[in-house]
């Protein structure tokens, strides 16, 4: 995107440029309507956004959260300023501003808020979702190994914003299992 | 009578009072249009100040320079004063300082509206930097979210300030908005087309008419945020009925428009330049004109983009993902239009073009970054971090203030008939672009790297530092750079170096006139037969002001122009104006005394206030009118004219059409919101539906009905010679009744405070509380005219425009009465 951004810039540029050097403008009035406006301004732009918005769609689908038996369900409440982490696996469990899952997993994350607007968003493991009072948004995330993944809180939600992260700590299938193990002991 | 004495005479009747009285009393357009654009350079010289601080807040990490609460001020105040104090008012003080001028007449359609406007607008802008002084300014982002702007988690007078100053300003965006529409359809020069008309005339048409659609729903959700900040109306609370979302839908139905509200002004700034600056004509005309209202359109399909980390069902993210990306179409039309007109004439790099360079510059990387960001999965990523800044930066100085300097040298000499002495602009303009980008291709940057917007500091083990103070140094340069545009200007006013007439050699109106430019603007007005009249005859300035024109001879005193037909561009009335008063300052005061008193819950004194509105406004139509047929008026050799009082459809008629167009946006917006809580919200159905007398109903039902007829009658009676008493009285009556029938929906609403359910019922029954009053006033007020003598067979305007009124009286009382009514029935 970012290619392919800088291309049509230069090609806008370009043209500029060439305005300033071209002194005979070429064939009548219809022509250069046809090509400025029907070809760059209709065409061109038709074509480009086609392929791009058929590619975000694509991909967009391949990221949505579909019916698969292996996934783990979690929950996320956020209030300000500190995430509170639920486990369907591990009932009565719950963690505070570490979010545990298995790694090599999907995760559904339902998020929830207890009072205004915030943003659930672990920049490497999926995009963000917000938290909404009255509604459950729900993400699906996974990590491909173990490790602690920062997240961040992405709705501007007032005084404490500035300093509203969290942490999501995957585990191996040992770890996690230690960890479902821990709530019923 | 020679040139001179035309002029000497005209000034003494178009002239203002002298000093500080004439700033208070002026309803001229060149008076207000100046104190226009001059407000909104204050206000964009605050906020910018205000973003140096927050570029001085973000300089370093762990800043100490402000806490999180002086912080969350400052860059609220930052986006608020930007959108609603500058960049619109901007838009209309260039509108109304021009289009006169630029359509071939003298004044716009409703001078005193103009100047109620613009004081609206100072009195709100001053309540928000009141706010700013005393350190108790909004605080919760310039789209403030409830819940967070909710009463429970802002419980301070910051958000009203908000919510009350806003609504405040919008009141000049509306009437700007009423007037610069009238102004285009019907006041231009004999024989101006409308294809004829020139394109700037086509984007103020265009951006009008999207002010009146496009800024109802923000008003509505001011509204219903305040009601339930001050009197626990639960519209935005889940846990009653409401839903924080219906705000986000509302403020986008506003919020994306609003970025072509402000673009297409500057698209018709560049569409006027740029051809004068290549010695040529635009490219595509009709092309760029239908491109503007594709743009228009669009712009009302693609708010959601706003909103994709929301949880929209993934239907409508594939409709509105393919939406935003689809608006880059109209945008390139243009931007190519515009290309292509240089490439046909031979573009000269005055300092006006060096502007549009930069726009093209810096607008395409923000249209490209905003393609970007209408891919959903990316948007993902990017969305609330600084990359979201930085593109909407792009898109906004770019394509809002590099048109608007541009604008400003190109109507510099027209504004003070001086040239440039000093060649301080050039540099200027180097510092400004090289400081705009890189202060904001840095945020891209850091924003890519995960640095949110809004927060007031962060750590060094971020890895944002050095960006960050790149960025900063980079924000102070392009301050410079404005700071020196500021000198310059500054500069070019008081060294009285003697312009040219027409230095560009334009071909559009607004150069056939002296520089400065009276106040009268044309000795006579022009006959026009092309898009470029002075280009075809560039002696019209001379012509005109000899006399060679439309209402040569000043009349009586009066100030007058005349009103041609929309298609065609026929003369089709004659216009007597309202001369210099201090009805609209005092009117506008009034209005503020309504809102203070809201804001600081001084409530008895809000029905005093708004009683106050009601009686100046009586007066103000009160003196319109006169107790004699006119006489119809030769406006040129062998055309003669009747006036626009004897017509069905005056500018009265008009304006109230496109007023009403506003406010049936506004209450469509309320059925939006009504049915959005209903199916979205959670906590519906409500616990208990509305169970009203259906007696109550039939009352409303009737005067609903009748009023229309009535009304018709009145005006049949009245063009027969007739008394058209009766007839108002029945309307009069009809009015009542749907007030009565209104107010029992307010009172038996089931707790308005208990569920949104019964919150809107009460709202939608003071809504059409609110227009039955007004009916009933214009009904009343009407037969009092009646009464002393100021209608006649002949005099007519004022039957017509009441019974507009009516009409949508009729039709929003049975709506109104059918949502109350109609749940309760089915369930």
């Amino acid at each position: 995107m970012l290619a392919g951004g800088a291309l049509i810039f230069a090609l806008v540029m370009v043209l500029l440029l060439l305005s300033f050097t071209r002194r005979a403008p070429a064939g009548g009035e219809a022509r250069q309507l046809r090509v400025w406006v029907i070809g760059l301004g209709l065409v061109f732009p038709l074509a480009v956004l086609g392929a791009l918005l058929a590619y975000g769609l694509v991909i967009g689908e391949r990221l949505l959260a579909r019916e698969e038996p292996e996934v783990i369900r979690v929950s996320a409440e956020a209030r300000r300023w500190t995430w509170r982490f639920t486990y369907e696996d591990a009932p009565g469990r719950r963690t505070e501003g570490v979010l545990h899952i298995p790694a090599g997993r999907p995760v559904d994350v339902a998020i929830t808020t207890a009072d205004v607007i915030h943003s659930f968003w672990v920049p490497r493991l999926a995009g963000k979702l917000d938290a909404i009072p009255g509604h459950v948004n729900t993400l699906r995330i996974e990590a491909d190994r173990p490790g602690t993944y920062r997240g961040l809180s992405a709705e501007f939600s007032g005084a404490g914003y500035g300093g509203f992260t969290f942490l999501v700590s995957a585990h191996d299938a040992a770890g996690w299992a230690a960890f479902v193990e821990d709530t019923e002991r | 009578m020679n040139a001179l004495e035309r002029h000497r005479r005209l000034r003494a009747i178009w002239a203002s009072e002298p000093g500080m009285r004439g700033w208070l009393s002026t309803v001229n357009h060149n008076d207000l249009g100046r104190m226009f654009l001059l407000t909104a350079f204050v206000f964009f010289g605050i906020g910018g100040l205000l973003a140096m601080l927050i570029r001085a807040q973000l300089a370093t990490p762990h800043s100490a320079f402000a806490g999180p609460q002086i912080y969350n001020q400052i860059f609220t105040m930052h986006g608020t004063i930007m959108m609603f104090l500058f960049a619109i008012p901007c838009f209309e003080g260039l509108a109304i300082y021009l289009l006169p001028k630029i359509l071939g007449t003298r004044d716009l359609a409703f001078p005193r509206l103009t100047a109620y406007g613009y004081w609206c607008y100072v009195f709100g802008g001053v309540m928000l930097l009141v706010a700013m002084l005393l350190g108790i300014a909004p605080d919760a982002g310039w789209f403030i979210y409830p819940p967070l702007s909710g009463a429970i988690h802002s419980p301070g007078i910051n958000t009203d300030f908000w919510l009350i100053g806003i609504t405040f300003v919008e009141i000049s965006a509306i009437a700007a908005a009423v007037e610069i529409t009238v102004s285009v359809l019907k006041y231009r020069a004999p024989g101006m087309a409308l294809d004829k008309m020139p394109i700037f005339a086509w984007y103020a048409l265009i951006t009008a008419l999207m002010i009146l659609t496009g800024f109802p729903p923000l008003i509505l959700g001011s509204v219903l945020l305040e009601l339930e900040r001050a009197f626990g109306l639960p519209f935005f609370q889940a846990e009653l009925g409401g839903d924080s979302l219906l705000w986000q839908h509302l403020f986008w139905l506003f919020g994306h428009p609003e970025v072509y509200i402000i673009f297409l002004p500057a698209a018709g700034v560049i569409s006027t330049v740029l051809p004068v600056m290549c010695r040529t004509t635009l490219l595509g005309y009709g092309w760029i004109v239908a491109a503007a209202v594709g743009l228009a359109f669009l712009s009302f399909g693609l708010w959601v983009h706003h909103m994709f980390t929301t949880g929209i069902p993934h239907m409508g993210l594939a409709f509105f993902s393919a939406a935003s990306t689809l608006v880059a179409v109209p945008t390139a039309v243009q931007i190519f239009a515009w290309i292509g007109t240089m490439w046909k004439g031979r573009p000269e790099l005055h300092l006006p073009m060096l502007h549009i360079l930069g726009f093209f510059c810096t607008f395409v990387i923000g249209g490209l970054t905003g393609v970007m960001v209408a891919v959903v999965p990316f948007d993902w990523q990017a969305h609330d971090t600084a990359f979201i800044t930085a593109h909407l930066h792009y898109v906004l100085f770019g394509g809002f203030v590099f048109p608007i300097l541009a604008g400003v040298y190109y109507w510099l000499p027209h504004v003070t008939g001086q040239r440039r002495v000093f060649r301080l602009g050039e540099v200027a303009f180097a510092l400004v672009f090289l400081g705009f980008h890189v202060t904001f291709l840095a945020m891209h940057w850091v924003g890519l790297m995960g640095q949110r917007r809004r927060i007031p500091t962060y750590a060094p083990e971020d890895g944002w530092t050095a960006i960050n103070l790149i960025s900063s140094v980079g924000s102070f340069v392009l301050a410079i750079g404005l700071a020196m545009i500021l000198i310059d200007v500054v500069l070019h006013v008081l060294i009285a170096a003697r312009g040219k007439r027409n230095p560009w050699r334009a071909g559009t109106l607004e150069w056939a006139m002296m520089t400065p430019p009276p106040a009268y603007t044309f000795a006579s007005l022009p006959q026009v037969d092309s898009r470029t009249p002075l280009a075809d005859d560039p002696h019209l300035a001379v012509r005109l002001a000899r006399g060679e024109g439309y209402l040569a001879t000043p009349r009586e005193g009066a100030r007058e122009t005349l009103c041609v037909d929309i298609a065609s561009g026929r003369p089709d009335m004659h216009v007597v104006y309202p001369a210099n008063t201090r009805l609209p300052v005092t009117m506008s005061a009034l209005t503020g005394v309504f809102f203070l008193s809201l804001l600081v819950k001084f409530y008895w004194t809000v029905p005093l206030a708004l009683a106050g509105v009601a009686i100046l406004a009586c007066k103000w139509v009160w003196g319109n009118g006169r107790r004699e047929d006119p006489e119809p008026v030769q406006v040129r050799e062998g055309i003669t004219l009747a006036n626009a009082a004897t017509a069905r459809r005056s500018p009265g008629w008009w304006g109230t059409l496109f007023l009403l167009s506003a406010d049936a946006t506004f209450f469509g917006a309320l059925l939006f919101g009504f049915a959005f809580l209903w199916t979205v919200a959670p906590g519906w159905p409500p616990p208990e539906w509305f169970a009203g007398a259906m007696v109550m109903a039939g009352i409303g039902g009737f005067g609903a009905l009748i009023g229309p007829a009535a009304m018709r009658q009145a005006i049949r009676a009245n063009r027969r010679g007739d008394t058209a008493l009766p007839g108002i009285g029945l309307a009069l009556v009809g009015a009542l009744a749907v007030a009565a029938a209104c107010a029992a929906v307010m009172v038996q609403t089931p707790a308005p405070m208990g569920h949104a359910y019964g919150a809107t019922l009460l709202v939608l029954g003071g809504y059409g509380l609110f227009h039955a009053g007004l009916g009933a006033l214009m009904a009343g007020f009407l037969a009092a005219r009646v009464l002393r003598g100021f209608t006649s067979r002949v005099r007519q305007a004022e039957f017509s425009i009441v019974s507009l009124w009516i009409d949508y009286l009729s039709v929003i009382g049975l709506l109104v009465l059918l949502a109350a009514y109609l749940p309760g029935l089915l369930s």
